[in-house]
């Protein structure tokens, strides 16, 4: 598992971890039944406070990438990567939409839209 | 939850100054950072809570004891590091620790001998040969080296260098991935508390502002900037402190959604930091302050 938190990012310290977390599920570096470290162990490695830790574990549980199970430690649950992929595409569809009904109201048209989309594609590598 | 500190509007009243009924619990395996200006009231509560001083009103309970009825038990369940160290100046470190050591009940001579170690103090000199940063670490050696289940440190970075503070956080670290240690840390040196603490209880002036999850004071706490014509009456009163400066004003509230609200184009509204807290709560804004 790879995290790197920026004290620089306005996204808190919790969501930072959460979204690296579920990106190595959802890539598959991290796989069905790895066990990740305790929430205090990544709390030290990390030099961040435990309830912080505990919340991005916790966020990740009740989207259902990882299992808890008490007196063993934290799992990566087992789960459809598919379902996962299509159910974070429909997520982007509905993003897309809102900006598409957006640009309609002030009249941007398609291929300025897709211009911009592709500069804040470029400009997020 | 279990509650290893708690304590309910302890009080004590000196001369000019009063710790005015301070509340606060610690949950058992967390860190506390305990912040505010010199002479907020910090060293004062910390003495409070090992009965170093007579207190005026209020309970604190620790580990669930009364800590005026169970005064030993507790102590010898502590580790302490005060913000002067003060032990026989002419007595060599190692003859110090040979003194505490019997004081408590699940002292671990294996344990403080390889702190001694990596902390690379000069066991055969006498105490008062040491500088104020090997004083704190010499203190720190012997509160970890007793199994203590509560750490209370009294500004223990003074005097340390970013290596060694950044050292002295992985090791509250490593306390607190056994569960069973909590911490409370005073300090003024808010960037060591930002990222580590668990909960912050801000004091001033005797009182508690808050004392609250880190995360939950991350996300209410901003920090307004505009331009200094824009700062009207209703500004002010909704502001909890205000610093005006020649191009603009810093104000502070702890209603984040509010102030965005209030405050839209023209004003940059940033998460406060714990330094901008303790900068800007409660000042007036009389100009250029």
């Amino acid at each position: 598992m790879r995290i790197i938190i920026s004290n620089a990012s306005r996204d808190p310290i919790y969501e930072q971890i959460a979204r690296q977390i579920r990106a190595q599920i959802l890539s598959g570096d991290l796989s069905e039944g790895e066990l990740l470290p305790s929430i205090r162990k990544l709390a030290r490695e990390l030099q961040i406070s435990v309830i912080t830790t505990k919340r991005s574990y916790e966020e990740l549980e009740r989207e259902g990438y990882i299992n808890t199970v008490s007196g063993k430690g934290t799992f990566v649950a087992a789960q459809n990567t598919e379902f996962l992929r299509e159910k974070r595409m429909k997520a982007v569809e509905e993003k897309l939409a809102e900006a598409v009904d957006q640009a309609r109201l002030l009249n941007v048209e398609p291929e300025q839209l897709a211009e911009m989309l592709r500069l804040l594609y470029t400009e997020e590598e | 939850m279990e509650h290893v500190l708690d304590i309910e509007r302890a009080t004590k009243r000196y001369k000019g100054f009063t710790l005015d009924q301070v509340s606060l619990q610690l949950p058992r395996g967390y860190i506390m950072g305990l912040i505010g200006p010199n002479g907020a009231g910090k060293t004062t509560l910390i003495k409070l809570i090992l009965n170093l001083i007579h207190r005026d009103g209020g309970t604190i309970r620790v580990f669930g004891l009364d800590n005026l009825a169970s005064e030993a038990e507790i102590k010898s369940r502590i580790g302490f590091v005060p913000d002067e160290p003060r032990f026989h100046d002419d007595a060599t470190l190692q003859s110090v620790a040979s003194a505490v050591a019997p004081y408590y009940t699940h002292w671990d001579s294996k344990r403080f001998a390889t702190l001694a170690g990596e902390f690379e103090l000069p066991l055969k000199k006498n105490f008062k040969k040491l500088s104020h940063g090997t004083k704190t670490k010499f203190a720190l050696a012997l509160a970890l080296s007793h199994g203590a289940e509560l750490v209370l440190l009294d500004e223990p970075t003074t005097g340390l260098d970013p290596v060694f503070r950044r050292r002295l956080l992985d090791k509250l670290a490593g306390l607190l991935e056994g569960e069973r240690t909590s911490v409370l840390f005073s300090s003024h040196i808010t960037a060591d508390l930002e990222r580590t603490a668990d909960f912050v209880t801000f004091v001033k002036n005797g009182r508690v502002v808050f004392s609250n999850t880190m995360d939950q004071v991350a996300q209410s706490w901003v920090v307004v900037k505009g331009g200094r014509e824009t700062l009207d009456a209703d500004a002010r009163a909704f502001l909890e402190g205000v610093r005006v400066r020649a191009h603009g004003f810093e104000g502070l509230t702890s209603q984040a959604d509010e102030a965005r609200r209030r405050f839209g184009n023209g004003y940059v509204i940033e998460r406060a930091s714990l330094d901008d807290i303790m900068v800007l709560f409660g000042k007036e804004g009389s100009n250029d302050d």
